[in-house]
């Protein structure tokens, strides 16, 4: 089959591999019908998340048709569609009988490399780092999904690829992260970032009853997608502390959302740490939210962190009494409602589609969605659909809302569809 | 997962101990193990004492062959890449509680090891306390080999522990031993 595979720094590449087959008893096999990239697998095309090894399939959101199901698999049969969580989980534990889901004990095969780091281990993950299991992941044609009668949920017919397929990570996280965010009549939400998963916490944070949400970001068409679901925003070159205390009325947000993580810019500080691996994250998001952020407040941080972090104002945090909220998803405890919500019409979560290629061409996808060319806020890859040829390629560009955030040399091969 | 401190029934079958380690107990090695399990005494107390059961999740062990309600004959990989064989009898047991077994006098790998399942609180499963001792196979320099090769005995009861949890609450072991790989794998890398 084709897949994806990671080969170093910025090094990705479209190729031939062994198709997956059963393994274990609750393994399904699926074939891939669409799946997307994420935020997160920039981190790892960025070469910032360790223990990631030559030859790894990546992708973590997506959905597909059951071609085979292992003897313990109950719910699924073949030719069942389903969409499946990014995070793998045994259904049997005590974390996920509480719901817990990405907290799972049994489900990372490298339990005890991950628990001499953190402690005590969690979930394994599709496509990512082989301190949560190295499973190969879904930017394939076929995939397999241990404990499949956990992670996978049917798909009706009424319901597109489209709207289903963020089921698997960026709708469940950014409403996972409205909801730590314990919101109440009167609150007012500040969502920074409005990548995908800030475009969902902005709607979530409606959904669940914000009276307002402010929006924090840099890139416009990123921008006006916020103020398309009903978000007040602001540069985030612009003043946020002065700006948010005047949207407040001084009181400042209710709660925080720190949709960035660890590869936030805007401080010299920490870009340079960073990148001499002094420091695993830029918190400066977190430095923002922790003073802007009301007394007695939240802040929510579905944003990835992977290790230390430098000058964090925990004197403010504690003087302020706030409450932080944060954590992988736990995917499975709300693909069900959600998926109800996109069947009463609450919520189209195709909105933030604005790239559709061949999974083929994935390797230059990585590129645009990182350079963030072309107006580009999410990709969605289509295992079916045949590679675009060169001279489609090169075809002049139609009219991209994009701007420029990197000097690099732009691309103007993969535009929006 | 963690190593406990104190562990009055091991503690008991050091001192209780006659042969082998004995001997030589200026040399022995001790770990300690502990894991939470959502099942009950009596079910993880069956599967243990079945000791034929136990090199289904104990990576180290080939086979173990009961040869008498309390004897048994073990065959293990030694760091080296060699076998060890030795013979072993069950030395204390009290039913869905407590295991305890030593190796033969004579043994190649002189060693003991016991297992204590209780109720964990709030109906969260039973607590497993896993002990081994034993003799490292060629002194001091036996153990820093094994640690070259990431066999420490540790990590071993360690990821042994979470490989018997996971099999006791799913059913299966995590794997990805076998899943497609790009092209540039090294050998060995599946986990």
């Amino acid at each position: 089959m084709k897949a994806l595979c990671w080969h170093g720094k910025r090094d990705v590449r479209v190729e031939r591999v062994p198709d997956p087959r059963i393994i274990n008893p609750s393994d399904a096999v699926l074939r891939v019908t669409s799946t997307a990239i994420c935020g997160s697998d920039l981190h790892l095309y960025n070469g910032f998340i360790p223990t990631l090894k030559e030859g790894d399939i990546l992708g973590h959101e997506f959905m597909g048709e059951v071609v085979d199901v292992g003897r313990n698999v109950k719910k699924l049969a073949v030719g069942d569609r389903v969409v499946t969580a990014f995070n793998i989980s045994c259904g049997a534990c005590w974390y996920c009988q509480h719901q817990n889901f990405s907290l799972c004990d049994n489900s990372n095969p490298n339990a005890v490399m991950n628990a001499n780091l953190n402690g005590f281990t969690t979930a394994g993950l599709f496509g990512y780092s082989h301190l949560y299991g190295g499973y190969a992941g879904g930017q394939a044609e076929f995939v397999r999904v241990p404990f499949a009668d956990i992670g996978c949920l049917k798909v009706p017919n009424e319901v597109s690829d489209e709207q289903a397929l963020f089921l698997s990570d960026i709708f469940p996280t950014g409403y996972q992260a409205a909801e730590n965010c314990e919101i109440k009549p009167g609150h007012v939400v500040a969502v920074w970032g409005c990548g995908p998963v800030g475009q969902f916490a902005i709607r979530s944070a409606f959904l669940l009853g914000a009276h307002k949400v402010v929006a924090i970001d840099c890139i416009p068409e990123r921008m006006v997608m916020a103020e398309q679901a009903g978000a007040v925003t602001i540069s985030s070159n612009e003043n946020i502390h002065e700006a948010l205390k005047e949207i407040t009325g001084g009181r400042g947000p209710d709660s925080c959302i720190d949709a960035v993580g660890m590869e936030a810019h805007g401080s010299m500080y920490d870009q340079v740490k960073h990148s001499m691996r002094m420091e695993n994250d830029r918190p400066v998001v977190l430095r923002q939210a922790m003073r802007i952020c009301r007394k007695g407040g939240t802040l929510s941080i579905p944003g990835v962190y992977s290790g230390f972090i430098d000058k964090i104002p925990f004197g403010v945090a504690f003087a302020k009494g706030l409450t932080i909220r944060m954590g992988q998803t736990s995917v499975q405890r709300y693909m069900r409602p959600l998926l109800d919500r996109v069947q009463r019409g609450e919520i189209d979560p195709s909105f933030i589609i604005t790239h559709r290629i061949p999974l083929a061409n994935a390797d230059e996808a990585y590129g645009t969605f990182l350079r963030k060319e072309n107006g580009c806020i999410k990709v969605v890859l289509k295992p079916d659909a045949p590679p675009l040829p060169k001279p489609e390629l090169e075809a002049p560009a139609r009219a991209g809302l994009g701007r420029e955030p990197f000097a690099a040399p732009r691309s103007k091969r993969l535009q929006p569809r | 997962m963690a190593t406990a401190v104190n562990d009055e029934s091991g503690a008991k079958t050091a001192r209780t101990r006659t042969r082998g380690l004995a001997v030589e107990r200026n040399r022995a090695r001790r770990v300690i193990k502990c894991v939470t399990i959502s099942r009950s005494q009596e079910d993880l107390f069956r599967f243990w004492r079945r000791l034929e059961n136990l090199p289904f999740f104990a990576r180290h062990l080939i086979s173990v062959k009961e040869t008498s309600p309390t004897e048994s004959h073990w065959v293990a990989k030694s760091p080296a890449g060699t076998t060890a064989e030795w013979d072993a009898v069950i030395v204390k047991e009290m039913q869905n509680e407590y295991l305890a077994w030593e190796s033969c006098p004579g043994s190649e790998i002189d060693n003991a090891g016991s297992v204590r399942f209780r109720p964990a609180p709030a109906k969260q499963g039973t607590e497993v306390m896993v002990t081994l001792e034993y003799i490292p196979p060629v002194g001091a320099l036996g153990a820093l080999i094994a640690r070259l090769y990431g066999e420490e005995p540790d990590i071993q009861v360690e990821e042994d522990l979470a490989r018997f949890k996971a099999f006791m609450e799913t059913g299966e072991i995590p794997t990805t031993v076998n899943q497609p790989v790009g092209s540039g794998a090294r050998n060995g890398r599946a986990a």
